[in-house]
């Protein structure tokens, strides 16, 4: 009844024809989008598994090449968009630093408050889907009920809730006004307490422990060999952060704590996300406070913009780990190349190597616990 | 009125009478409650995770079960290509069958069991193990790799849990001294503090044979969080993957059935079956009172607590389960003869 395919070369079965195929996905419940593994099992034991990429490529560099900057900028929400601020955030940052414009300090504290508000509704999305993958129904609900008070938020300011497209060369799309600000320090007040509960509820169960840790470990060698990044290679005791290592934006200005746990296991990257919500938190709380009266958009932007021939690089700090935006201008309206480097990819590529070995029950908690977003891979 | 009444329950005295009200009884009983504890199920669910659950179909959604079957109904039942069609068709009843068979001997109240077999216990425990060989059947014909994998699960489970939860039984056995469910609840009469679940001058160790029982329960029904079978998130829909229409419905059906069948037994032996904790109006209601508080909190740690690993829950049987319940086992041996032991000794003396 199981088709038996030969093993693959390299395999580490050592009964041949006793191996089976398993194709989870494009399909699947537990890879949140059109991802494919190819999974070579023996029993319930995963010997291999083959991440098979671009069931939603959708060219998005390729798009970079034919479209204007302005034009090109919606797109930039639409890669990972679970965190469309931040991806905006890269590429306005690296047109403004080719085009050596001079952002107003609001329009920065604005960017910092936003895109941070936008990490923590991510990463409750991920804390939900993720402890859907270890088959807990409820904490989705509850996270997508604080997530929900992000996204009325955003939705005051830039008019979309998910797909924002907010941040514009030199500044942003429009001002805050006071029902954001109130709502936002409403939120930080009303986020805390809301994390307390989450660890008593879930971080602390007993069935959730024994189910991440020591699961699914990954080394420093192992990020670094694939260049994972974001709460991957934070989870592997790295504290490595692009805020803190290429300071962009106001990040300099304000203080706050890159979470790093050395156990490198699904717990790790688990805690280092929920701590980075409280890190957030602190964050827009000091936005807020040190928030500057001012424009929000720069004085002379240009209406068509033609970027001097040259190579830029902008990198941000995404919820998923280090986006970088690349563009090669040859001082046209459009650019020569766009290069987009995202985490995601880096994060699953490790996947093949770690899961070697691991049931197949384990190696969903750790592809659960990388966060993957699958657009964000195909792009 | 009255002596119509009085004549149509004499009628039930008389064998086929009483065949066909049982099995109609039965059916319906097992048909209303798989129906409505799906409602239940979905609205506990909306409660615990803050939404209001099925509102649209009837009031407070109480039709949702209704549009549900009918919708079920009205679907093909797919045998998928190279499938073995006898047994993917048989899976779904040799679920179902079983437990109406088991309903049989349930003493729902005073004189209010179908047949009162002196060994309905053992009966119980005979046709439960049916159920474990018809999912591993429909794992096993659907030709998916997804309800093999299921299939093997659900036997290594099974097979782990049973010994547990029979050793419990046992010990439950020696300590009411009969396997007759009906007698079982007539020792427990008079109040809660006679219930099995408290009968800690027989056995210290009740309470715990009775987590040990409900713990089995939850496992043997294959619910969270030990849902092994048909965990979502790993194996789509494990045994079920490859069901569609009315076939997928009795196997939901047979779901719920299991679980009142498990409450009702684990209300009979350990929590007084109908009688009353005060002693007091002892009645069909009490029974149900505590069977539904239990299928409740069934439905409690479902949507409170994530899955485990499948080798954690074969570790807690083998290593944590059955040394405890063998050791209440001969705990309670002990504990019955230690009156003859000392009579005999002081006879010996």
């Amino acid at each position: 009844m199981i088709v038996n395919e030969p093993n693959p070369p390299g395999s580490a079965a050592t009964a041949p024809n006793e191996t089976f195929v398993l194709n989870l996905g494009p399909q699947h419940p537990a890879t949140h989008g059109v991802l494919r593994v190819k999974m070579t099992m023996d029993g319930e034991c995963v010997l291999r598994a083959e991440p098979v990429c671009g069931y939603i490529h959708r060219m998005q560099e390729k798009m970079g090449e034919n479209r204007t900057y302005a034009q090109y900028l919606p797109n930039t929400s639409r890669i990972d968009y679970l965190s469309a601020m931040t991806y905006t955030h890269a590429f306005v940052g690296a047109v403004e630093r080719a085009a050596r414009i001079q952002v107003p300090p609001r329009a920065e504290y604005i960017r910092v408050i936003t895109s941070e508000l936008n990490r923590i509704s991510s990463h409750l999305v991920w804390w939900g889907a993720f402890l859907l993958d270890l088959g807990g129904f409820t904490p989705l609900l509850y996270a997508f009920d604080d997530r929900e008070m992000i996204l009325d938020l955003l939705e005051g300011i830039t008019g979309a809730r998910l797909t924002y497209c907010y941040y514009r060369f030199g500044g942003l799309y429009n001002d805050v006004d006071e029902t954001f600000l109130k709502g936002t320090r409403q939120f930080v007040l009303h986020m805390r307490p809301r994390l307390k509960m989450y660890r008593a509820l879930v971080t602390d169960n007993v069935i959730l422990r024994k189910r991440l840790i020591g699961i699914g470990p990954i080394s420093p060698e192992l990020c670094r060999k694939y260049g994972a990044t974001g709460p991957v290679i934070r989870g592997s005791g790295v504290a490595y952060d692009v805020r803190k290592a290429e300071p962009y934006s106001v990040y300099p200005e304000l203080d706050f704590d890159i979470p790093a746990f050395p156990e490198g296991d699904s717990m790790a990257r688990y805690l280092v996300r929920m701590e980075e919500i409280a890190q957030s938190l602190r964050l827009i709380e000091q936005a807020l406070d040190k928030l500057p009266a001012g424009p929000v958009m720069a004085e002379k932007v240009p209406r068509v913009l033609k970027l001097p021939a040259g190579d830029y690089c902008y990198a941000v700090e995404a919820a998923r780990g280090r986006f970088m935006v690349r563009l090669v201008s040859d001082n046209k309206e459009i650019p020569y190349r766009v290069k987009l480097r995202t985490p995601c990819l880096s994060n699953l590529s490790l996947f093949e190597e770690a899961s070697r070995g691991m049931l197949l029950a384990d190696a969903l908690a750790l592809m659960g616990s990388l966060d993957l977003v699958i657009p964000d891979i195909d792009r | 009125m009255s002596a119509l009444f009085s004549k149509l329950v004499s009628l039930l005295d008389t064998e086929p009478y009483r065949l066909v009200v049982a099995v109609v009884v039965i059916v319906s009983f097992v048909a209303l409650n798989a129906a409505y504890l799906v409602w239940v199920e979905r609205k506990g669910a909306g409660r615990f995770q803050r939404r209001p659950g099925p509102t649209e179909v009837g009031p407070a959604g109480l039709l949702q079960p209704v549009a549900d079957g009918l919708k079920l109904m009205s679907k093909q039942l797919i045998v998928p290509a190279g499938a073995d069609s006898t047994l993917f068709r048989a899976a779904p009843l040799m679920v179902m069958a079983p437990v109406l068979m088991s309903l049989a001997v349930i003493p729902f109240g005073r004189g209010l069991a179908a047949r009162n077999l002196n060994v309905g216990l053992l009966m119980i425990f005979a046709l439960g193990s049916i159920n474990v060989m018809a999912l591993m059947l429909g794992g096993w014909a659907s030709r998916n790799k997804y309800a093999m994998m299921s299939a093997a699960r659900v036997v290594s489970q099974n097979v782990a849990y049973e010994i547990p939860m029979l050793l419990v039984v046992i010990t439950l056995a020696m300590v009411t001294g009969t396997m007759d469910l009906n007698q079982i609840v007539l020792q427990q009469a008079g109040g809660f503090w006679h219930w099995n679940l408290f009968r800690v001058w027989v056995n210290p160790l009740m309470p715990v044979t009775f987590l040990i029982f409900y713990i089995c329960m939850l496992e043997e029904t294959n619910r969270a969080p030990f849902d092994m079978a048909e965990a979502e998130s790993e194996l789509v829909a494990g045994a079920y993957t490859e069901y569609a229409g009315m076939g997928f419905g009795v196997f939901f059906m047979a779901e719920y059935a299991n679980i009142v069948l498990g409450c009702s037994l684990a209300t009979v032996l350990f929590l007084g079956g109908w009688q009353s904790p005060f002693g007091l109006l002892p009645g069909v209601g009490w029974f149900l009172l505590k069977m539904y508080f239990l299928v409740f909190s069934v439905v409690w740690v479902r949507w409170t607590f994530p899955r485990t690993q499948f080798y954690r829950l074969l570790n807690l049987s083998w290593k944590i389960l059955i040394p405890v319940s063998l050791f209440t086992l001969i705990l309670s041996a002990a504990m019955i003869k230690l009156p003859a032991m000392i009579k005999l000794l002081r006879a010996l003396l």
